[in-house]
């Protein structure tokens, strides 16, 4: 019965990874990997922009989809609008910031523990990174 | 759920494929039927004005009465309602995470977790009496993890993104335009409380973690988007040292 638990495991890992991996994108073999999109977003394309208005792909995100529109203007993205974004994760609610609670700040640092798993939002930004990249991939000169 | 990584992980001798089979097909099922951009899933045909709340399924219903619950809960910060359409997505996950969750547990599993993007129901422990080990994704580096948490028998969720408005936050260059959460961690007693917990308060910016904080049997980890973290004073309990 051991056995049998250990298959399923490996099984459904792949499962997963090949779902994550088509959220990513090929790595390798597309411009949609994820390498190269959030190198994107961080700031370093490589590449020159033609000025106009893209609109990327529309990108499975959960439950719902995201797409968004790059405007390029001078050759750099100036602004990334959203056409389409899954409504729970919706921005459009907001309160006036007061005085913070007196609660422990820190510094992010990178951990290096082996985990079981993880907690992270990650397919949504997947999917915007993915729908970016299809918008660039347009602009590209 | 069609895109969405599902990762059902147990370490009982007791379980078998059948089982798991029955969890990924409740997964379709809840799919189905609570997808909005499935013509037609019963919140669509209700949605389109076809079906009534009476007359829909016992789910809807409770999803409807669960999330007017987490409205009130929350100042009104979670709502399901959009205009003239209904989108109980912020609700939906959590709880059909924690559905599957006590399916397994009917079928005997004790130590396993159920994850689906980024959320996660955990239950027992990985090995003997040591806890499940979960990483806090980085939120601007998503291959690295910046927290690692030692946790049984809770739910541990995450609401965020890269981005703030219709801005992107560039880590590199300093162009903030919107200074803004870019996470919020939260661990509650359940995934069905940390997932709805999570999302309201995510909502609710940088006001946010003092919501958790003042919840009793939740805890929170926020990162803004300069990737400085804030932490619920109860926060570190779970947390393995760095």
């Amino acid at each position: 019965m051991k056995k049998i638990v250990i298959s399923s495991l490996v099984v459904l890992a792949f499962v997963a990874y090949v779902l994550r991996s088509r959220f990513g994108g090929d790595q390798t073999a597309t411009p949609t990997s994820n390498a190269a999109a959030t190198n994107v977003v961080l700031g370093t394309p490589p590449v020159t922009y033609k000025d106009g208005t893209y609109t990327g792909s529309v990108a499975d995100a959960f439950y719902g989809n995201i797409q968004v529109k790059a405007i390029i203007t001078g050759a750099k993205i100036t602004d990334v609008q959203f056409l389409q974004y899954p409504s729970d994760r919706s921005n459009s609610v907001r309160i006036n910031t007061v005085a913070m609670p007196l609660l422990r700040q820190e510094a992010l640092q990178v951990q290096t523990a082996n985990v079981q798993t993880i907690t992270g939002a990650t397919a949504s930004s997947g999917a915007f990174v993915q729908s970016l990249q299809s918008a660039l991939s347009q602009a590209q000169v | 759920m069609m895109g969405m990584p599902i990762t059902i992980e147990g370490v009982d001798n007791n379980a078998c494929f059948s089982d798991i089979d029955q969890a990924f097909a409740y997964f379709d099922y809840v799919d189905h039927t609570f997808s909005t951009y499935k013509p037609q899933s019963e919140i669509s045909c209700i949605n389109r004005g076809e079906l009534k709340l009476e007359d829909a399924g016992d789910d809807m219903q409770t999803i409807f009465r669960l999330a007017e619950q987490t409205k009130q809960a929350t100042h009104g910060f979670f709502d399901i309602h959009h205009g003239d359409s209904v989108d109980p997505s912020g609700i939906v996950k959590g709880w059909a995470i924690e559905q599957v969750s006590q399916l397994l547990q009917r079928l005997e599993w004790k130590n396993f977790t159920v994850e689906a993007g980024g959320d996660i129901a955990v239950v027992g422990h990985f090995s003997g009496t040591t806890p499940w080990k979960v990483g806090v994704r980085h939120p601007f580096e998503i291959e690295k993890i910046v927290k690692v948490l030692s946790i049984s028998n809770l739910g541990v969720a995450t609401s965020g993104t890269y981005l703030r408005g219709h801005h992107i936050y560039n880590p590199r260059n300093g162009d903030v335009v919107v200074a803004d959460i870019a996470s919020l961690t939260v661990i509650g007693p359940n995934i069905y409380e940390a997932d709805r917990f999570a999302t309201a308060a995510f909502a609710m910016g940088s006001q946010g973690i003092q919501f958790i904080e003042n919840l009793a049997g939740f805890e929170g980890y926020m990162i803004d988007s300069h990737g400085t973290a804030t932490l619920t004073t109860g926060f570190d309990h779970y947390c393995l040292p760095s």
